[in-house]
């Protein structure tokens, strides 16, 4: 049985490139006994549609006036 | 495109080049990317249509501007400096038998928080906190849309050391936007 730290690897490794049927089992395998690596899978899916939909205009309707200035 | 929005739009860029360049590198690619579409011209009718698509040339910009900087400024090598952070990070996040020290918990409404304007500064600070060879992994796998093999390639380092790079970028911004917005 891999550990949560294991399967992570693994569940980051699935958004480069498609698991071993192996490693895809051993994923399965550890979803039946954990919460918390289904969760992170679906979260590490946010991050990238997230990040895909980043936008920089999305600050200037922001009430918040937050300045940004980088790379100073 | 309209020129007399040049100003605005410039404005909007820069905003974005400001994310991922230091100060002129930044002020080069967004000059590079109105040079650009002004000469391509094209004839948009919508404001979000131009926008998005000048975004698009300069996300290539910014790729470009790695490859060559990494090329001729640090033939690759990773900096030291990202190293010992990370252990430590996996330290805080796995115990010593690879179990979560604190579970992720489940996040409400995530694609809610997209529309949100407050969400996006949370969440470009969380990337700003990466360290900064992730924080380019990251970037260009998923902002920039770089197929992995591209992606290391463009950063000068194995296959191997760009997947624990984005990796550990990932492991960072779940935890970061956990317990900054949906917490």
């Amino acid at each position: 049985m891999k550990s949560c730290k294991a399967i992570t690897e693994l569940l980051s490794e699935s958004m480069e490139r498609p698991l071993t049927w192996r490693e895809a089992l051993a994923v399965r395998m550890h979803f039946f006994m954990c919460q918390s690596c289904p969760r992170f899978q679906q979260q590490v899916q946010f991050l990238r549609k997230a990040a895909s939909r980043y936008y920089p205009n999305e600050h200037d309707k922001n009430p918040v006036g937050h300045n940004i200035n980088r790379g100073q | 495109m309209d020129k007399n929005h040049l100003h605005e739009y410039r404005k909007v860029l820069l905003r974005y080049a400001f994310l991922h360049l230091r100060n002129a590198a930044a002020e080069d690619v967004v000059q590079e990317t109105l040079l650009a579409a002004l000469l391509a011209n094209e004839g948009f009718r919508s404001e979000s249509a131009i926008r998005t698509w000048l975004i698009g040339i300069l996300k290539h910009k910014i790729a470009d501007h790695y490859r060559v900087a990494e090329r001729y400024y640090t033939s690759g090598a990773p900096t030291g400096d990202d190293n010992d952070p990370n252990e430590a990070l996996e330290q805080l996040i796995f115990n010593a038998k690879g179990h979560w020290i604190g579970s992720p918990t489940a996040w409400n409404q995530p694609d809610h928080a997209l529309e949100q304007g407050e969400f996006w500064i949370v969440f470009e600070w969380c990337q700003q906190n990466l360290p900064k060879q992730h924080a380019r992994a990251f970037m260009l796998r998923e902002m920039v849309g770089l197929e992995t093999d591209d992606n290391c390639q463009d950063m000068g380092i194995s296959q191997s050391a760009c997947r624990v790079y984005l990796h550990r970028a990932r492991l960072r911004l779940r935890e970061c936007l956990e317990q900054r917005w949906f917490n």
